[in-house]
């Protein structure tokens, strides 16, 4: 029941928020998920880094004409996203307590039924149950977007909306064709991931229209959309600008893991041999998105669209990880999914604290601001280098072992991605340096800017520890997800996840949850 | 052959059965004015009540009277109703033109 | 005691880090310094128990955590103490030390002095990381640490956006030669299966690969433009004469004599690797010569005091590049340890002339300070004898080792030689020149100045270092002139790393040659330093007319062969316009152009749909009629 709870305990605090006054609303909602997030602590006792089997699981049937069944369960590929994500909304709840000033109860419901789908869609094995939570997780952004945001929220929403919907429309299709497959190849409908593993898709080398080649594309659609991928970025940058600090934190914290995540659940295991044929197109959209996401966020006049172009550039990474397909590689993207949570995370919040304070995201107006505001100062140079992949920090571990992970399987692309290291370092430097150093800028003027108070210390500060704590020991991060990347590294073309504690075949055995 | 004619059998109540019916019909698709669309809808159903009777006469079974009754049953209900709607519009909008609520216009 | 030596600077920064915004820059300093000297004295004691160790067995090896680990690649936090990093950690931390020192008496005035020691320590952190380390990730951890905090001190008067923009360049200058170490990494982990030092040395092929595109000698290629940003190597040298804009002390620890000599330490440390790549070797050999040559050519003409050390700086790495890219290891690190006491000296040396001359750096506005400040004028000329090689100095032995390796080594060659020579006479022109302009002639002084003797605390270090300039040389005696001293053991420093040398037979050539040869640089040398004394001590109208009569040399030069210009021109700049030309194109013209096409096709069918939608009751009634009349229809026929 663990998963369960962990899905469902944020309707109880949307409860509370709708019964409670107003202007307890934050407080009930900082407590509650940071109860939530200490609640999830509880997997590290639950899980058992020691297999790659499926834990946790609950089974119950939904609708059993169709084979779709709520079925949730935990392996190492899903145990490190659902802890970011319980870790991540406390800090959310944090960076929007003075910056969230209107419809307080609406803002804290949409952000708790967020986090509620967002682990149900990293923790859900049935298709059909994951495809539901993966679009509920649209819904309170589109609200967050929409209500909360800039001043052309509308656009950006309906951008956002539509691109993900798209996509995901297609998969749906997938889904159902998938099902469908159960039925003619194992004898009875069903959703189960586990089920879908086992199906024989075929697969004709040099044919386009295959069955295995056509779904390949239908769900490599809906999650480069999401990630995003070039060249289907652009409604990142928009939604971001226009976002809310806590929804570019939320967004680009662990929606856009959605989507890398969907590749390592569905696409890799699911079309192997497709995987195969099309890894050089892949691999070369996730080089052109490093370079390109670093080149234009080099000449970007807004931070924020500066840190989402950076975004499309860190994501290209881990897809590229991802295509590469070795222990290294997929380690390292997993890995640097978590690392570019935090610190992409932290970056959002710390530029949204500079607007609260000068209402401006323009680089150009700044200048100085070491000066002003040094502990400000600090944390950013901090997250910058996180950001830019400095050694001991969480940065770098990923981008090493995907760049190297990459570079064994082709040098071609490991060696251009590589660029994007020091591209990385250029914008990033070039911000700082116009936002913190030099002369003050004309902003000082007219705003009096205060450095940090002691509750954006207090939502930074953990950032900040696991910055480092990710740099430096990644081995305590490595290891939960290694039996689950080795059994699909091994077994790519018969990838199959066992159930804890059943027998490994016969579709009846599983039935019994 | 006249007194074919002359006597009354199933084609002729099919017939008025039928052409109240489109009456009706006709009566909803071209008036303008909803309280006449109402009792057009009320001309149809009574084309229907004919039809019922006159096969449960010419079958012997007293059924087709008895679903008729429960239309007219229904029918008064439903002009109870469609009146009391007719009306509130008319007294919000000064207006019984069918023409003039196009508010499901895309 | 391993402990206390890595670990007494990290707990330096992280104290005076926390307490950033203390501006009493005693408490700071001493924390700092304290620190350094903990470090320093957990290093002689080491290098005590090293060197009592049996002779191919001295190896300390610490093992400190797992770090990252992923199937069969492993890179742990380990450390190797042998004789080659006992070296480099000597030198760090005891030149580090002083300036430490140094930098009490420098920072005295600034405003945060706490941030400034703080920042100072870390680079010590990184700089141990970089040459303790056993295997290659270590290495680059420390290797972009010291980037790191070399980023952070060059911009540390970042209110000035020149400053900062100095800091910013150094640090994406070095991003570009880290990306090539990174690929090195890549390419051994390859070949080897390893990133372990002592596992990589003992699995290189016994057989050099004669190949251009063998993977051990792009390898080698790849990890040399590591070095090449690290060691500012042409063409990657630019960052280091900007990375002046820091403040002094920093310019003597970081860009003299320690950070900066990190890519020869790599390449001594990598050394059975390099000596398998012959052609990566011959490329490092000419890309060192010619730096050496070239910078050595801009520092000629230079103005700004700490401009003219920062090529001598380039150049004096130049020389090593050129020692171990003929094989002559020994030869670079002893030149890497004699350049760091010397140049460390004249750094600090000059950071006293600007102190005293109240933030002025350019030498046209300096001129006799002699008589006003008496020891920095006497540690400096030991640190200008050492440099121009002035026999018996210790940048005599080093230099002279060097010329001479370039010629005899099997991989060396005669033009090496003269290119390297050529750079000897240039530096002691140059220097010269310094010494002239700064502290020699009459005085051109402003008059509001009164130049003044630093305080105790800044002129120590300055002893201890001219001390160490002179005689440091005496553990380097090369071969050839042992044969003259009778009694003196010849290359103490190349017998006390030997161990970790690849077997690579050089001998020691006929010493008739030797002598000439050191003969004719030596002449050369003292014909060039009293052509400089000449024209700026005795006709100082001189140059001002040379510089008339060959105008376009003296540009070129002035403008350091517009090399910043052309990497503006030629790359930086076309790149921000294909950078503004993908945003606002590709980005907004084409991909979502293309969407909305895709949108707007669909919003037109449903706007010719919406037809459908009257909202008129009676044409929908009359949909359901006709409906209803179709289904019969379809049901009736069949």
């Amino acid at each position: 029941m663990l998963l369960s709870s962990l899905i469902f305990l944020p309707f109880l605090f949307v409860l509370l928020v709708l019964l409670a006054p107003e202007k307890l609303t934050r407080p009930i909602t900082l407590l509650g998920t940071v109860i939530h997030f200490l609640f999830s602590l509880r997997l590290f006792q639950s899980f058992d880094p020691s297999t790659s089997d499926l834990q946790l699981v609950e089974k119950v049937s939904w609708l059993p004409e169709l084979g779709v069944s709520y079925f949730v369960g935990l392996d190492g590929i899903s145990f490190w996203l659902v802890l970011l994500t319980t870790f991540l909304t406390p800090i959310v709840v944090l960076a929007s307590w003075t910056s969230i000033d209107k419809q307080t109860k609406a803002f804290h419901i949409s952000l708790l039924v967020l986090e509620s789908a967002m682990i149900g869609s990293f923790v859900a094995m049935d298709a059909i149950l994951f495809y539901v939570f993966f679009e509920l997780s649209l819904i309170p952004m589109y609200f967050m977007v929409g209500i909360w945001g800039g001043e052309n929220k509308i656009y950006a929403t309906l951008k956002f909306f539509i691109y993900t919907m798209v996509g995901s429309l297609f998969m749906l299709a997938g889904i159902i064709y998938l099902i469908f497959q159960c039925d003619a190849q194992l004898g009875e409908l069903s959703a189960s991931v586990l089920d879908f593993y086992r199906l024989n898709l075929a697969f004709v080398d040099g044919q386009f229209i295959s069955p295995q080649n056509v779904l390949f594309f239908i769900f490599c659609l809906a999650f480069a959309i999401k990630v995003p991928m070039f060249p289907f970025h652009t409604w990142l940058p928009d939604a971001h600008v226009q976002a809310p600090t806590g929804g570019s934190m939320i967004l680009a914290g662990v929606m856009l893991k959605m989507g890398t995540y969907g590749f390592l659940r569905f696409v890799l295991p699911l079309y192997p041999q497709a995987v195969t044929a099309w890894t050089p197109l892949f691999m070369t959209l996730a080089v052109i998105g490093i370079i390109y996401g670093a080149l234009v966020a080099m000449v970007q006049v807004d931070m924020k669209k500066l840190v989402a172009y950076s975004s499309v550039s860190h994501m290209g990474y881990v897809v590229l990880g991802l295509f590469a397909m070795n222990m290294y590689s997929l380690q390292g993207s997993l890995f640097q999914m978590l690392a570019h949570g935090i610190s992409t995370g932290a970056l959002f919040m710390l530029v949204g604290i500079i607007y609260e304070r000068t209402h401006t995201r323009k680089i150009a107006d700044y200048g100085g601001l070491a000066k002003v505001t040094p502990i400000f100062a600090i944390f950013f140079l901090i997250i910058t280098f996180s950001s830019i992949a400095v050694p001991m920090t969480n940065g770098f571990v990923g981008e090493f072992l995907i760049l190297f992970g990459t570079f064994q399987e082709s040098a071609l692309f490991g060696g251009l991605a590589v660029l994007g290291v020091i591209l990385g370092a250029a914008y990033m430097l070039w911000m700082v340096k116009k936002v913190f150093f030099g002369e003050e800028g004309p902003i000082f003027k007219k705003y009096n800017v205060n450095d940090m108070n002691g509750r954006e210390i207090a939502g930074l500060v953990p950032l900040v520890i696991l910055v480092f704590w990710m740099g430096l020991f990644p081995g305590h991060f490595l290891k939960y997800s290694e039996k689950s990347i080795e059994n699909l590294v091994l077994n790519k073309e018969t990838y199959n996840i066992r159930v804890q504690g059943s027998a490994p075949s016969a579709l009846g055995d599983r039935r019994e949850f | 052959m006249l007194s074919s004619l002359l006597t009354i059998g199933l084609g002729h109540y099919l017939f008025v059965s039928g052409a109240l019916f489109v009456m009706g019909l006709l009566g909803v698709l071209l008036r303008k004015n909803i309280l006449v669309i109402l009792m057009s809808i009320e001309l149809m159903l009574n084309g229907v009540n004919l039809a019922f009777v006159t096969f449960g006469y010419f079958l012997n079974d007293v059924n087709g009277a008895v679903i008729v009754l429960f239309v007219i049953a229904i029918a008064a209900a439903e002009a109870a109703v469609g009146l009391a709607l007719i009306v509130t519009l008319f007294k919000n909008f000064k207006e019984a033109n069918i023409r003039f609520f196009e508010h499901l216009k895309g | 005691m391993f402990f206390t030596l890595l670990f007494a600077p990290l707990i330096g920064f992280l104290i005076n880090g926390f307490r950033f915004r203390s501006k009493d820059y005693k408490v700071a300093g001493l924390i700092a310094s304290g620190a350094m000297l903990v470090s320093f004295l957990s290093a002689l004691v080491l290098f005590v128990q090293l060197a009592g160790m049996p002779e191919d067995s001295r190896v300390i090896n610490v093992h400190l955590f797992n770090w990252i680990n992923v199937a069969d690649f492993s890179a742990n936090m380990a450390f190797t103490l042998d004789p080659l990093s006992m070296t480099m950690t000597l030198i760090i931390t005891g030149v580090g030390f002083l300036i430490h020192l140094f930098s009490m008496g420098y920072m005295s005035h600034d405003e945060r002095p706490a941030k400034y020691f703080s920042y100072l320590n870390f680079f010590v952190f990184n700089m141990l990381l970089l040459v303790l380390g056993s295997n290659l990730l270590v290495m680059f951890v420390g290797w972009e640490g010291v980037g790191l905090s070399s980023y952070l001190l060059i911009g540390f008067w970042f209110s000035d956006p020149a400053k900062a923009a100095a800091g910013m360049k150094a640090f994406i200058t070095n991003r570009i030669g880290d990306a090539g170490f990174l690929i090195g990494i890549f390419i051994l982990f390859g070949l080897f299966g390893t990133v372990n030092f002592s596992e990589i040395a003992s699995r290189v092929p016994a057989e050099p690969s004669l190949l251009w595109s063998s993977p051990i000698t792009l390898a080698c290629l790849f990890l040399f433009i590591g070095a090449m940003g690290k060691s500012a190597q042409i063409p990657l040298y630019v960052w280091l004469p900007d990375a002046m804009a820091g403040p002094t002390p920093v310019s003597a620890l970081i860009h003299a004599a320690t950070m900066v000599t990190a890519g020869v330490y790599m390449i001594i440390r990598l050394n059975p690797v390099f000596l398998a790549a012959p052609n990566a070797m011959m490329v490092v050999a000419i890309v060192g010569a010619l730096t050496a040559l070239m910078a050595a050519s801009i520092g000629l003409v230079q103005n700004d005091i700490k401009k003219v050390l920062a090529y001598s700086t380039v150049s004096q790495l130049g020389y090593m590049f050129l020692a171990v890219g003929v094989g002559a290891f020994g030869a670079g690190l002893a030149h890497l340890m004699t350049h760091a006491f010397f140049k460390a000296l004249m750094f600090l040396g000059s950071g006293s002339v600007i102190h005293a001359m109240h933030e002025e750096q350019d030498m046209r506005k300096m001129g006799g300070l002699k008589k006003h400040m008496p020891i920095t004028h006497l540690t400096f000329v030991c640190g200008w004898l050492a440099i121009i090689g002035a026999p018996l100095f210790s940048g005599f032995f080093s230099k002279d080792e060097i010329l001479w390796m370039a010629y005899h080594s099997p991989r060396g060659h005669v033009f090496l030689w003269v290119i390297g020579a050529v750079a000897a006479v240039f530096t002691a022109f140059y220097m010269t020149r310094l010494m002239a302009m700064t502290f020699w002639g009459k005085s051109r002084v402003p008059t509001d100045v009164h130049p003044h003797e630093s305080p105790t605390i800044m002129t120590v270090p300055l002893m201890v270092l001219a001390f160490l300039s002179v005689f440091a040389g005496w553990l380097v005696v090369p071969h050839g002139v042992s044969t003259i001293l009778p009694g003196h053991p010849s290359n103490i420093l190349e017998h006390w790393i030997a161990p970790l040398m690849a077997p690579f037979e050089v001998g020691h050539g006929s010493l008739a040659t030797e002598f000439t040869l050191m003969g004719l640089t030596l002449l050369l040398v003292i014909l060039s330093a009293g052509l400089a004394y000449y024209m700026y001590v005795i006709k100082p109208e001189l140059p001002e007319a040379n510089a008339q009569k060959f105008q376009s040399t003296y540009q070129l030069l002035l403008n350091k062969y517009w090399v910043d210009e052309a990497y503006f021109k030629g790359l930086i700049n076309p790149l921000i316009k294909l950078s503004r030309n993908l945003w606002s194109f590709w980005d907004v013209k084409v991909i979502d152009r293309a969407t909305y096409f895709l949108s707007d096709r669909v919003k037109d069918a449903g706007g010719g749909l919406k037809m459908v939608q009257s909202g008129n009751l009676q044409i929908y009634a009359l949909y359901i009629l006709i409906g209803l009349v179709a289904g019969l229809f379809y049901i009736m026929k069949g």
